[in-house]
Formats: C-alpha cells, sequence, structure tokens
C-alpha cells in the first residue's frame, strides 16, 4: 500500500494561523467528497478555530496517566483503525507521555503515512532541531520540543503561513492569540518586532532551502531507470551525512579557512569539527596560547567543536579522527611551498586522499596575498 | 672501486647531515617565541562599520608595523548561557570580517579578527580587552545609537581602557560604509 501524501503548514510563530489554514483546507477537501477526519487538534480556546473546526469529524482522544495527571492525547490505534482519507493531526513537535506507542508525535503520524493516510499538519519554525540555536539565540526562549530537519524534508508539501509581524502583533493585541491577561507579557518577550521579523526571515528560508532540497532529489531521480537504481537513489539522501573536518593552526590566517567551513556547512547543513595537530612536546604558550583560546572561542561562537590532537604525524592523526567522527570532508589551508627534500613527499591532500576512507573529499581553501600559509 | 665507495659514501653523510641541519633550523624555527605583536582593535557591531574608522584603522596599523583586530561584538540573551552558539550574529559577522580582511589584505595590513560575546555590546567589549592585550582601539564616533556603542560606552571606554583610545568623529560629508548585504553570505 503506498503511504498516503503529507503536508505541514510551517509558521514562524504561534498565532500566524497554521492550525486555521489546516482546517480551512481540510474542509475545502470534505467538500470535494474526500472523507476527512481530525486526528487531533490544539485550538487553544482560540474561538476562530474552534469555530473552525465545526462540520469536521473528530476521532475521539485518548486518556493518559503521566504523573499522577490525565492528559488526553492522540488516539493512534483509533484514528488509523477509522481510516479517513485524510487525517488531521496538529503541532507534529509534541512530546507523547510516556507508556503509548511512540515518543513524539511525528512518529505517530509517520504511522498514519504508512497506513496509507493523507496528514495534514503544522509545526512552528523554532521546533525544528538545526534552528534551535539560532532561535535560541534571536529571541531568548529555547524550545524543548525539537523534531529533527528531515521530517520537513519527507513532506510532499510544505505550506509557509507567513505574516508581517506588525499583522501578527495586532492580532495578539485584539485577543486572537493568548487571553488578555498573557498579553503584555508577550508582547514584552517573544512577540517583539525584531523577534518576529528575523523569525519570519528564518522561515522563509527555511522553506526556500526544502523545495531546493526537494528539487535536488527529484533531479537525482529522473535520469535513473532501473528499479535498483531508483531504490538507490531514494536511499541517498539518506545515506549522506556530511561532516566537516577543517585542519587548522593557531595561528590568524586559519580564520578564513574556519570561515569558509563555516559557511560550507551552513549550507550543507551539517556539523564542523576543526582539528589542530599539535606537534608533541611543543608548549603553547604566549601568542601561541592566545591562539588557540581564539579559536576555542571561534569554535563556540559557531557551535563547532575544535580538537586538539597531540601527534607527530599530521596525515595519521587525521585519519584516524575523519573515521571516528565520520568526517566526509576535509578543508585544509594552502601549502607553503615544498623545498630541499620537502618536494619528495607527495602533497599533504594527496595524502590525506590516500589516508582517509574512500568518498572523503578534501578541499583546498587559497590564501590571500600576504598571507602566512600553513 | 675503493674510490666509489668513498665518495658514495661522502655524499649520503653530506646528505645526511644537511636533512638533520634543516630539520634541527624547522624545529628551531618553530619552537621560537614569536615576538610581541602590536594590535589595533576595531570594534564594530550590525552589519556596516564606518569606512573612515576602518582605514584610519588600517593607515595606524601600516604605520606601526601592526595587526589589525577587527571585533564583531554580539549580544547573547540573558535567559541563554554566555558561552552558548549565535549562529545568526555569527552569520552576520562573517561576511563584515571577509570584507575588512580584503581590504586589510589589498593594503599588506596582518589581520586576526574576533566575534566577542557579551550581554550587551559593553560587556562583549570589556571581555574582549580582558582577554587580549591591544595597544590602540579605534571606535568610530558615528556607530553610536540603539545599534552600536553608546555615548556612555565610548565614556566606559575611555576611563577604562587599557590602551590608547581613538574615536573618530565622521566629517560630515561621510557617509561611507563597508557593509555586506545578507545575500553575500
Amino acid at each position: 500500500m503506498p503511504d498516503g501524501r503529507y503536508k505541514i503548514f510551517l509558521g514562524m510563530a504561534a498565532g500566524v494561523g497554521k492550525t486555521y489554514r489546516m482546517l480551512q483546507e481540510g474542509h475545502a477537501e470534505a467538500d470535494a467528497g474526500r472523507d476527512v477526519a481530525i486526528g487531533y487538534l490544539e485550538p487553544h480556546k482560540r474561538e476562530d478555530t474552534i469555530a473552525q473546526a465545526r462540520g469536521l469529524e473528530a476521532v475521539a482522544r485518548r486518556p493518559v496517566t503521566h504523573r499522577d495527571v490525565i492528559v488526553e492525547e492522540m488516539d493512534l490505534p483509533a484514528v488509523i483503525a477509522r481510516r479517513p482519507e485524510l487525517a488531521l493531526i496538529d503541532e507534529l513537535a509534541h512530546t507523547n507521555p510516556p507508556g503509548i506507542e511512540h515518543e513524539k508525535r511525528y512518529e505517530d503520524i509517520a504511522d498514519v503515512l504508512a497506513a496509507g493516510i493523507d496528514v495534514f499538519s503544522t509545526v512552528n519554525v523554532q521546533h525544528l532541531e538545526s534552528l534551535n540555536d539560532q532561535v535560541a539565540e534571536l529571541t531568548g526562549v529555547r524550545v524543548r520540543e525539537t523534531v529533527p530537519d528531515s521530517v520537513l524534508g519527507t513532506a510532499d508539501e510544505v505550506v509557509l503561513i507567513d505574516l508581517t509581524p506588525e499583522a501578527l502583533i495586532a492580532r495578539l493585541r485584539a485577543g486572537k492569540i493568548y487571553r488578555p491577561e498573557n498579553i503584555d507579557a508577550a508582547l514584552n518577550n517573544f512577540f517583539r518586532i525584531e523577534n518576529l521579523a528575523a523569525l519570519r526571515e528564518v522561515s522563509l528560508r527555511q522553506v526556500a532551502e526544502s523545495v531546493e532540497s526537494q528539487r535536488l532529489t527529484l533531479e537525482q531521480l529522473e535520469p535513473l531507470g532501473t528499479r535498483e537504481e531508483e531504490r538507490i537513489a531514494a536511499e541517498a539522501p539518506k545515506a549522506v551525512g556530511e561532516r566537516l573536518l577543517a585542519l587548522v593552526r593557531p595561528q590568524p590566517s586559519s580564520q578564513r579557512l574556519v570561515r569558509r567551513a563555516w559557511r560550507s556547512a551552513q549550507r550543507l547543513g551539517t556539523d564542523l569539527d576543526l582539528l589542530w595537530v599539535k606537534p608533541p612536546g611543543q608548549p603553547v604558550e604566549g601568542e601561541a596560547e592566545r591562539q588557540v583560546t581564539a579559536l576555542r572561542q571561534l569554535a563556540s561562537v559557531l557551535g563547532a567543536t575544535l580538537l586538539v590532537e597531540e601527534h607527530d604525524d599530521l596525515v595519521a592523526a587525521v585519519a584516524r579522527v575523519v573515521r571516528e567522527r565520520g568526517s566526509t570532508y576535509i578543508m585544509v589551508g594552502e601549502s607553503k611551498p615544498r623545498r630541499g627534500f620537502g618536494r619528495l613527499r607527495e602533497p599533504l591532500p594527496q595524502r590525506l586522499m590516500e589516508a582517509t576512507p574512500p568518498g572523503v573529499d578534501v578541499r583546498i581553501v587559497a590564501y590571500r596575498v600576504g598571507e602566512e600559509k600553513q | 672501486m675503493s674510490d666509489f665507495v668513498v665518495i658514495g659514501a661522502a655524499i649520503l653523510a653530506g646528505a645526511l647531515g644537511g636533512y638533520l641541519l634543516a630539520r634541527r633550523w624547522r624545529i628551531g624555527r618553530r619552537t621560537e617565541e614569536p615576538e610581541a605583536i602590536h594590535r589595533i582593535l576595531l570594534p564594530f557591531t550590525g552589519t556596516e562599520i564606518s569606512r573612515r574608522a576602518l582605514d584610519a584603522a588600517l593607515r595606524l596599523s601600516r604605520a606601526e608595523d601592526a595587526t589589525l583586530m577587527p571585533a564583531y561584538l554580539a549580544t547573547v540573551p540573558k535567559r541563554l548561557p554566555l558561552d552558548c552558539s549565535i549562529p545568526h550574529q555569527a552569520g552576520q559577522a562573517m561576511p563584515m570580517l571577509e570584507a575588512i580582511e580584503q581590504r586589510a589584505t589589498a593594503q599588506r595590513v596582518p589581520v586576526d579578527a574576533r566575534i566577542e560575546r557579551g550581554r550587551s555590546y559593553r560587556h562583549a567589549l570589556a571581555r574582549l580587552l580582558e582577554a587580549e592585550p591591544v595597544d590602540r582601539v579605534v571606535v568610530p564616533a558615528g556607530a553610536t545609537g540603539s545599534n552600536g556603542l553608546s555615548g556612555d560606552d565610548l565614556v566606559w571606554l575611555l576611563d577604562r581602557a587599557p590602551a590608547e583610545v581613538l574615536i573618530l568623529r565622521p566629517a560630515p560629508s561621510d557617509e561611507g560604509r563597508v557593509s555586506v548585504s545578507r545575500e553575500s553570505r
């Protein structure tokens, strides 16, 4: 049985109208003759949302006891048993209480899709794992319920519910999002124009990147014909988990390499490791110590990891780290021109490629004129 | 025949000696304590910096044979740990540092950039001055305001900075800014 189609309504913040839009589209599908049921709805006591849900059948929730409190959760077996053509399941980032089928609601949704039922669901951008740090930095609020970015990638369609910050604040002031007693606190904390503007930018970029990655995946699939090839191509995006490793030294010129590596890591949506292979016995003091501290600080700012390995063989140390960390991409600075006996040795990138597992790419970052080469 | 052996041995011994000497020289150079570097700090915030301030800092760096230290000051909300990653601000800082480095390298001025975090711009600057020895600080007065260092911050800097502080007042006609659009990321 083919999986159901998956549509996600993505928003920059609470109150933009994701659930409302999901219900509107649910009604439209029902009007077109499809069997639509609400699997789970969280209207947050908003009158407009409650009104919009009227006329759609809702699968009854099930009570679950958690820490002596009874909470109502989506009844996954009941939704699957009901077998609607389309299930509306709100808040895919929700964490279920222990003791039911899955820990997270997006896992429940995967079961519903696997049963051949189409699903519409909702999520806010701050719940995406890779954006969690960025959104926490922007808003000062760290969201605990996160979902892997791949969840967005599995959707057949992502709809961004866009609203200008001014319009969202107007909705908040009109009492359409929170109760009157909570409005001032919301305006002073999360719902500030600069926060919302930044979140909106993040949401727009996320959807653009999601569209781009889906387009690339389709392009990769198209030229392949046989069933086996199609299967391999379909698995490829999951199998390629990139991880970057940049080889640095405690000197200012390494910063450009780190900047390049970080931007590449951002584009690939992957983690970045910085590695300094320290010659044994070399004291780290004075200027070198300051440079190591600066590298450590930079790594911390970027969310990268600085690794320091004491080894007299650079290539062997790098090869070991590549295996341990599962790196797929090594970035190195340009080497100094080789002189004397150094000419007899193979260049560093070549030695790295020979020592590391097959498939690990090596990229050389050129230094600017006047910069000290490594 | 024995002559060949002697000559061969002499060549080998010479080559080995040369190799060992070169190796010793290399190791000696590697462990050598670098001489004290003069640094000129150029703190900035946001996505642009006064061209006048940057040019002044570059001129001074060249004249004094100093390293330019452009430093992006970032703020971390109080609810987050001070050492948390700040990808959004880092994304703003990176192209700016790249642009500054390009101009500096074109003028053969060495650059050693920083991104410093603090609860406020002043706090970030204080942490930076505490951690890094600098000989001079160049601050554009034009950058003051809600998005940068305030007048109070500059007074604080004059009072507390363990270095010479140069506050550049923009000329009336100085509209020049070095900025980077977000798209260039």
